[in-house]
């Protein structure tokens, strides 16, 4: 086997039980509160992404032209739009329903299954 | 990228079919990546039943995280071997990989087994609808990956290390790392998000 790539698979493995212990024990000793807690966890998360894609996917490595990571980086762009977008209109929505509105609903919706 | 002296033995063939599947995986991510809107939007939405924090367990969770974490690296190791010819090694550690990926398979059953049992049905709120359907979806290709491994390795043993089989195999390893990506953001935004509100 190629000793290189061996290596390059145990320190993709090391790293990531590191990060995912590590974001594992953020949230049980509950460091932070709230949002930065949140925030971190999902910093944690997308450094393991880049971990992973470079380590075990060997992303970027193959050869010119990065087709492979040219068609990563434009899904990437369509997750964002699709997920903020997602996120931000319906946390409008939500915001622009009055509690009568979300009453209502609620009482429409009892004994409903 | 890391490292340009590296010379990866996966993508010396088939560079075009490696292409290829991985724009297949580029839109099953699109697919996840929707699902995990909908979870995002509907995790709330609990209509008065538990949130994610009060019903999910997260030592269970950690657990599948690691033995999921733990088959990716196998599954690489396993394609290394297949890559450098050797039979012996790629069996072993395509084992090793498939009882991991078997027994991450069982703790999720067991997981929504039990959810059901305690009447914390997906039709109970969009909370849980979201949440079985990600997760489920997710679940759904690990078996898809165990049949794809137990394929693979009868495939190999009849036609031995061939070209062609090698390059299966290596796209049988790219799926497997792919899922393991996807079930860290299950892991965080389902299981770590839960717990911490």
């Amino acid at each position: 086997m190629n000793q290189k790539t061996v290596f390059k698979y145990v320190l993709g493995l090391l790293l990531s039980i590191f990060l995912t212990l590590l974001a594992y024990k953020l949230v049980v000793d509950q460091t932070f509160a709230g949002n930065k807690l949140i925030f971190a966890i999902l910093t944690l998360a997308l450094v393991q992404l880049v971990v992973q894609l470079i380590f075990f996917l060997h992303v970027g490595s193959e050869p010119r032209p990065h087709w492979n990571l040219a068609m990563f980086v434009s899904t990437v762009g369509l997750i964002l739009i699709i997920v903020v977008g997602s996120l931000w209109i319906m946390a409008n929505l939500n915001y622009n329903m009055t509690p009568q509105q979300i009453q209502d609903y609620i009482t429409s919706q009892e004994g409903g299954f | 990228m890391a490292d340009n002296n590296i010379q990866p033995v996966e993508h010396e063939h088939n560079d075009r079919v490696i292409f290829g599947f991985w724009v297949y995986l580029m839109t099953d991510l699109t697919m996840f990546a929707v699902l995990f809107a909908v979870y995002a939007v509907l995790r709330n939405n609990t209509f008065g039943g538990p949130t994610a924090g009060e019903l999910l367990k997260l030592p269970q969770a950690l657990a599948e995280t690691l033995i999921l974490l733990t088959s990716s690296f196998t599954c690489g190791l396993a394609v290394l071997a297949a890559n450098a010819g050797s039979k012996k090694q790629a069996y072993l550690w395509f084992g090793i990989t498939f009882l991991l990926g078997a027994t991450f398979l069982g703790l999720e059953l067991r997981e929504f087994s039990h959810l059901l049992a305690d009447g914390q049905s997906f039709r109970n709120s969009g909370f849980l609808s979201a949440f079985f359907t990600l997760v489920g979806t997710h679940g759904l290709h690990i078996t898809v990956g165990l049949f794809w491994i137990a394929v693979s390795m009868v495939m190999m043993h009849v036609r031995g290390l061939t070209a062609s089989i090698k390059s299966k195999l290596v796209r049988l390893g790219l799926f497997w790392h792919f899922l393991d990506i996807v079930w860290i953001f299950i892991f965080t935004i389902v299981y770590l998000m839960g717990a911490a509100r």
